[in-house]
């Protein structure tokens, strides 16, 4: 099996069913949102932050951010990969997105329970 | 890659089939959202910390043209990704995996994603 060390999962199968499986969490949560302020035409504060203190939206929440990140890693690695084949330059963007990944899933955590 | 061979990779000389411009597109989507997630996490940081905050993204979102554009703009990319995301599952269940059925697809994405990405704009606009 050819692994790679600096994909997600080290193997295209692995990286492969994550990305589904990201995609399928990521896509019910798009669609529960979108739906949400679209039932919701004259949302305001109380409801909108009540919405995000309920247990089940900040696991929801966090499920969807963490699919996210998986998703953004596999994705963003195969078109950098694909693209840019300096090793050096290629291992520099990787590990800025991988950064960015990181403040981007903190950020979210800290946003759902308040800083 | 020791090969030979020549290579021809001269985009400007190479036929681009519909396919694989759907298949770019889902790319540089994809790229977009990821970019764009950090409009995305500041409204959902600025809605939630406040009322003042809650008011201000959503005033942004009503009557700021630059806020309008970059929702529509995320909008568009999140229906094109989404709709050509679901185009790869159907072909990871085998379907329509042939040289038609992948032009046939590809063809249902670009106007599935375009009616989605008029609808974002009437919701946003």
């Amino acid at each position: 099996m050819v692994t790679n060390i600096t994909s997600f999962s080290r193997s295209g199968l692995s990286d492969w069913i994550i990305q589904r499986a990201s995609a399928v969490v990521m896509a019910v949560y798009t669609v529960f949102l979108v739906g949400y302020v679209l039932f919701h035409p004259q949302l305001d504060y109380a409801t909108w932050s009540g919405l995000f203190q309920q247990t089940w939206m900040r696991i929801f929440s966090v499920l969807a951010f963490v699919s996210l990140a998986a998703h953004a890693w596999v994705g963003l690695w195969t078109v950098t990969t694909d693209y840019i084949k300096p090793t050096c330059i290629r291992v520099a963007t990787q590990s800025v997105i991988i950064l960015a990944i990181f403040v981007f899933l903190v950020w979210g955590i800290q946003v759902l329970w308040g800083a | 890659m020791k090969s030979k061979r020549p290579v021809n990779l001269d985009l400007n000389t190479i036929h681009f089939p519909l396919p694989a411009l759907t298949s770019i597109t889902h790319r540089i989507t994809g790229v977009i959202l990821f970019i764009g997630l950090i409009f995305a996490f500041w409204a959902l940081d600025a809605s939630l910390s406040s009322e003042e905050g809650f008011e201000a993204v959503r005033d942004a979102l009503a009557h700021n043209f630059f806020a309008k554009l970059v929702a529509w703009g995320l909008l568009s990319a999140l229906a094109y990704h989404f709709v050509a995301g679901i185009k790869h599952f159907i072909m990871d269940a085998n379907i329509g995996v042939t040289t038609e059925g992948a032009v046939k697809k590809a063809q249902i994405t670009i106007v599935v994603s375009v009616v989605l990405i008029i609808l974002a704009g009437v919701w946003v606009w």
